[in-house]
């Protein structure tokens, strides 16, 4: 897919459409928030509204889903009139998950080009690469902090083209150096991922049925 | 007892919650996000993490309570609560809940009960704590001064 090297959610036709980019406000950034937690999204929005970001936040990933309109009940000129600039999800979630309301916004034309960032408790080298493949600009593990939402800014400022999947190996290596698979023995330097020593994650994206084979090290690490 | 007293023991307790874990990093952030325009804000989140809390220790109880546990629904429940309890912070519940997850995934039903004792257990002490922790700040405002450390 050809890249014009404008923002990732305006149409390469649209020349004004570039230059109000340019001056456009990191402020009037619109995110949407989907997590199932109440405890979560509240803690989420804040944390955005705080960084001078617009905020929605639902509960589940068909909810996000409606509010783009890719349930196929709005029309396309009601669905650019919602502005979305970002998306921020938990991974885990019951119904649809993180992973799959990732691959849906991906696959679709209309909203591809908007960056998405998921957020998951669990820091794991598989679940990191299925995101970014699926073309993620971003994991952060949690509980989120400050500094993961103050960096979010970064995938709509810089214009920087929209993960086209496979391709960030830039990001992968930053994100495997903090995150754990089952052949390192030690969790790494102290960064915001490293939590826990954590063994790679075979199994199926969000299933706590996934239960592990008691050999996976202390923490828990099947899918939430 | 008058606003710098008041302030003194707002630190200490607090350092004291710390320094057993009862509370980590986390809830220092949520402590930044507090401001002059929210300035309920994490007392607010703390009262959503205790409905949602005893919600899910209720759930608990009637899951381990079958004849056949449904080791499923018990680990999806205790991930929530791992989860919620790590966003406030409250460190020693999330501990409990790891390892109550590690019970759920070897379908071990007696270490699962003792875990959910242990619990409802920890989870009673921190939302004391925190309550308590709200009324130091409370009575500092009563006072006339600022809760913000």
């Amino acid at each position: 897919m050809a890249r014009n090297g404008a923002f990732p959610r305006r149409r390469a036709s649209e020349g004004a459409d570039w230059l109000d980019l340019c001056q456009a406000n990191v402020e009037e950034a619109h995110v949407l928030a989907v997590d199932d937690s109440l405890v979560d999204r509240k803690v989420i929005e804040r944390l955005l509204k705080i960084s001078s970001f617009k905020v929605t936040a639902v509960d589940s990933g068909l909810r996000a889903l409606q509010f783009l309109g890719l349930d196929g009940k709005k029309s396309p000129i009601d669905f650019h009139s919602l502005k979305v600039d970002l998306i921020i999800t938990d991974y885990c979630m019951p119904g649809m998950t993180g992973y799959e309301l990732l691959k849906r916004i991906k696959g679709s034309s209309a909203l591809r080009e908007i960056p998405v960032v998921v957020m998951s408790s669990e820091n794991v080298v598989a679940r990191i690469d299925r995101c970014l493949e699926e073309g993620a600009e971003d994991f952060i593990v949690k509980p989120v902090k400050l500094s993961d939402v103050r960096r979010l800014k970064d995938y709509m400022v810089r214009g920087c083209q929209p993960n086209s999947g496979g391709k960030n190996h830039q990001k992968r290596k930053q994100l495997h150096g903090s995150a754990t698979s089952s052949s390192s023995p030690l969790p790494s330097v102290s960064s915001s991922r490293s939590r826990s020593p954590l063994v790679d994650t075979p199994a199926a994206p969000c299933s706590p049925s996934s239960l592990e084979s008691p050999t996976r090290r202390l923490r828990m690490t099947s899918c939430e | 007892m008058d606003v710098v007293q008041l302030k003194r023991q707002l630190i200490a307790f607090t350092e004291l919650l710390f320094g057993e874990g009862f509370l980590d990093e986390q809830f220092n952030q949520l402590q930044q996000l507090q401001d002059e325009n929210n300035p309920n804000f994490v007392a607010e989140v703390a009262t959503l993490f205790f409905e949602d809390s005893e919600r899910i220790l209720n759930e608990l109880a009637n899951n381990l309570d079958k004849q056949s546990v449904d080791f499923k629904k018990v680990d999806a429940h205790v991930h929530q609560l791992k989860g919620s309890s790590s966003s406030i912070g409250a460190q020693r519940v999330q501990r409990v809940c790891i390892i109550f997850r590690n019970f759920c995934n070897e379908r071990n039903v007696e270490g699962c009960l003792k875990c959910l004792q242990q619990l409802k257990h920890e989870y009673a002490l921190v939302k004391s704590k925190l309550e308590a922790l709200f009324s130091l700040e409370q009575q500092i405002l009563a006072a006339g001064g600022s809760p913000s450390i």
